[in-house]
């Protein structure tokens, strides 16, 4: 099993992170902070964080309906939520164009804009606060929320002070989870953003068109910092997941 | 707040997304007919892409299966050092972006990468050829089956595997009788999703396969092919068909869903 | 504050929880609301604290009809069976929640929480998580978190259900002093006669939605209303066509016209109290109670025959 996951995965990091470094720590900096590639990494990071953010509050309006409420075709609703695991990162963007890109039925064509990333990133990353949220409002002793109400607080202070420190993991995992994805995307953005570079290229296609470019170490570069996001999103994840378990701990 | 302005909310907010953009696809592959639509499917290059997004499931999601039993078990069951890390860098495609593993692929066996010379003088093609594109897939939904197996086996505690062994059970035998029965519904999901992200797969493939029509070309590159070449028909036909399989996948996924909360 | 129910009824689904309940609670009084599973009490309980609302009835507090009023705005302080402490809140953040909400001054928080950790015996624990402290810990926290704001009726879901049985003796103990000082009205629901017999003053028994008997301890076992309340209360024996306590039962070595015939068949020493379980001249087997002294005198042994009499006729009215 190590040897595996050494082969699969750990040699071909090894392999990045050697030849982004290859040329030195100065060489490094220079193409990681030539104009294309900070525009690229710019839009990706300023994207990602728009998405989560939005994510962070949508996803938990959608785990609370889901657990909280009850109406015809919430278990198709449920079911729905996961589309964006089950289908093609390509078709998804495919499907954004069909109803808001050109000869659309709405009127609007955000083909080649930066709100067609945005949009496009709000597919892909819409299960996961939801599925994060879900389990946890689950858990949650509904009498604790029955005490405050006794003990005089009002409906939206049972949220602040009850509901929102119990969900507040949860939500964070799922937002990390979330901003990931985001940053790492380029299925769903390929055909709907255009490319434009400085305008709607983010961090991967930049990867992308300069490894078919020829230019490695360009790649190279933006990829090892992407990487880097990676890691320390997992670690956050990971410390989320610790920070969870505090609480029962101490006993 | 009022239920119903919540519930409004997130039913536009899923409406606006998901729905609506996916009741526009089917739309947009019979708007021009069914003519286009059929040619475009039955075209050799289409059907060789679809042959090969299955042939390269195909490899990928036993593979990663076992792996994913022997880690999640080795993570559980095995109290050795690293353990948390394994855990991470089992994790890690899920936060990876899919270029970026394809990028990583090139270096270690592209013409100058470190096993190019390697590969090469024995004639074996790795890049843009299908042996990447496996190794890509594989690497991209490593960790599906290994999440959904960690936190089942957790729970089951291993008294049912001492049990078996007080009883004369062997390592094997064990395994085979008490321990896969138990997960065995945590496997089924987990490779569901592993199938689910092969089939979709478009990042890293995009990258090691050069994209020859007719050779390295998976349904999802197809896709793209066919927008870029103002095929309506063919792009968004091959959408369909790609997003009923998901549709079965989601099925899949919502009847197996592990049950959440006490 | 006195609390008055008039004709409430509450179903869920198919299940008739209440049906046509009306019950008179008198102020500073310390009572019980018992019964079995099912029998609506707890149900009953949350419409007076407004958690939830009858479909039909009234709830009146303090004379003030309080029935669709929020439970924010009640003034009950409410304890649960299974603690709802505020796991991310430390004991003294959750004891002074109430007062937080009602944005007592700072000074006076902290003089409020800390008087009532020492009424609770929880000084010094006030930084602790509930997560640290044990069940019983947590019920007195929890005691303490509902009566800062300082409620005019305090009501108790099962408040000793989920502790184990030395603590729950303590606990029971600890209530009825904690009424005796501070005097406010107390309503409490319990499935255990025991309980509900020791700690309170009046005992409203339930069944099935409805309320068989309210009445102070003695009365319920000396006078139970109907056959449920009897059997619910203590043990009971039919014996000749009526309805017995153990003890109302008399043994004797000599027959007369007032006695049966009985084989006894196991003699159980509990301590002060004998239990002889006999087999009745019908073939059934029933239970009489004595003291040692008295079975001494019979020199009880199994197989023997003895002869059985109600010693007073203590039928349900």
């Amino acid at each position: 099993m190590t040897t595996f996951l050494s082969v699969v995965v750990l040699l071909p990091i090894a392999a990045l992170v050697w030849t982004s470094g290859k040329h030195g720590r100065h060489e490094f900096w220079t193409v990681v902070s030539a104009p294309e590639a900070v525009a690229a990494l710019k839009l990706t990071l300023g994207a990602a964080v728009i998405v989560s953010a939005l994510n962070a509050v949508l996803g938990t309006v959608t785990a609370w309906v889901l657990v909280r409420d009850d109406f015809a075709g919430k278990s198709l609703m449920n079911a729905v939520i996961d589309l964006p695991f089950a289908l093609p990162t390509i078709v998804g963007g495919l499907t954004l164009l069909a109803l808001y890109g050109p000869s659309s039925p709405l009127g609007v064509d955000i083909a080649f804009t930066r709100t067609a990333i945005v949009l496009a990133l709000m597919f892909e990353t819409l299960p996961f606060v939801v599925r994060t949220v879900q389990p946890v409002l689950l858990e949650l002793d509904l009498e604790s929320e029955e005490a405050a109400r006794s003990l005089g607080a009002g409906e939206a202070r049972v949220f602040r002070s009850i509901v929102l420190p119990n969900i507040l993991p949860g939500i964070l995992s799922g937002v990390a989870l979330a901003f990931a994805r985001a940053v790492g995307e380029i299925g769903s953005i390929v055909l709907i953003s255009g490319n434009v570079p400085f305008k709607t290229e983010v961090a991967a296609v930049f990867v992308f068109n300069h490894i078919q470019s020829g230019d490695q170490n360009g790649a190279s570069a933006v990829a090892v910092v992407m990487l880097l996001i990676s890691f320390l999103l997992l670690l956050v994840i990971g410390g989320l997941r610790y920070l969870t378990t505090r609480h029962e701990r101490h006993a | 707040m009022p239920r119903f302005s919540l519930r409004g909310i997130a039913v536009l907010y899923l409406l606006a997304v998901l729905l609506g953009p996916l009741a526009m696809v089917f739309y947009r592959a019979f708007e021009r007919g069914a003519h286009p639509l059929w040619t475009s499917l039955t075209d050799p290059n289409t059907i060789h892409a679809f042959k090969l997004t299955l042939e390269i499931t195909a490899i990928a999601v036993p593979i990663n299966t076992v792996f994913g039993i022997v880690c999640a078990l080795a993570i559980v069951r095995r109290r050795f050092p690293g353990a948390g890390i394994v855990n991470a860098i089992v994790d890690l495609p899920l936060a990876l972006s899919p270029v970026v593993v394809g990028l990583m692929l090139f270096l270690l066996y592209g013409r100058t990468g470190w096993f190019g010379s390697f590969f090469q003088d024995h004639g074996i093609q790795i890049l843009f050829a299908t042996p990447a594109m496996v190794i890509a897939t594989i690497f991209v939904s490593l960790p599906f089956v290994a999440r959904e197996v960690v936190p089942t086996l957790r729970e089951l505690g291993d008294e049912q595997e001492q049990a078996a062994h007080t009883l004369g059970a062997s390592g094997w035998q064990t395994f085979w009788r008490v321990t896969l029965p138990s997960i065995r519904w945590a496997v089924v999901y987990g490779v569901v999703l592993t199938t689910a992200r092969c089939l979709g797969e478009y990042g890293a493939v995009a990258v090691v396969s050069g994209h020859i029509e007719g050779k390295t070309e998976t349904a999802t590159l197809r896709v793209q092919d066919y927008y870029e070449n103002f095929n309506q028909s063919g792009s968004y036909g091959i959408a369909i068909v790609l997003a009923a399989i998901s549709v079965i996948v989601l099925l899949a996924m919502t009847l197996l869903r592990p049950k959440e909360g006490s | 504050m006195s609390i008055e129910v008039r004709n409430v009824s509450k179903r869920f689904g198919s299940f008739q929880a209440l049906d046509d309940v009306s019950l008179d609670v008198d102020g500073g009084s310390l009572t019980a609301l018992l019964g079995p599973s099912g029998s609506g009490k707890s149900t009953l309980l949350r419409i007076i604290a407004g958690l939830e609302h009858p479909d039909v009835g009234a709830i009146r507090l303090a004379g003030e009809d309080a029935t669709v009023v929020a439970p924010q705005k009640r003034g009950v302080g409410f304890v649960f069976q299974h603690y709802a402490a505020f796991k991310h809140m430390t004991v003294r953040d959750n004891v002074a929640f109430g007062l937080k909400i009602r944005k007592q001054p700072k000074d006076a928080i902290e003089a409020r929480v800390e008087e009532l950790l020492q009424l609770v015996q929880l000084q010094g624990f006030g930084h602790r998580y509930p997560a640290q402290l044990s069940g019983g810990q947590r019920q007195r926290m929890a005691l303490a978190r509902a009566l800062a704001p300082e409620p005019k009726v305090l009501l108790l879901d099962e408040p000793f259900g989920a502790l184990d049985a030395r603590v729950r003796a303590e606990l029971r103990v600890w209530l009825r002093r904690l009424h005796d000082e501070t005097h406010t009205t107390t309503v409490f629901v319990t499935h255990d006669q025991e309980e509900a017999m020791e700690v309170a003053d009046s005992v409203v028994v339930m069944n099935d939605g409805r309320v068989e008997q309210v009445a102070g301890p003695r009365e319920l076992y000396d006078a139970p209303a109907n056959e449920f309340v009897m059997r619910f209360v203590g043990e009971a024996i039919s014996f000749d066509g009526s309805l017995v306590r153990p003890h109302d039962l008399e043994l004797s070595l000599e027959a007369d016209e007032s006695t049966r015939e009985a084989q006894v068949e196991r003699v159980v020493h509990l301590g002060f109290d004998v239990r002889a379980e006999l087999v009745g001249d019908d073939g059934r087997p029933f239970v009489v109670q004595l003291t040692r002294d008295d079975a001494e005198t019979l020199e009880l042994e199994p197989g023997e025959i003895v002869f059985v009499r109600a010693k007073r006729s203590r039928q349900p009215a």
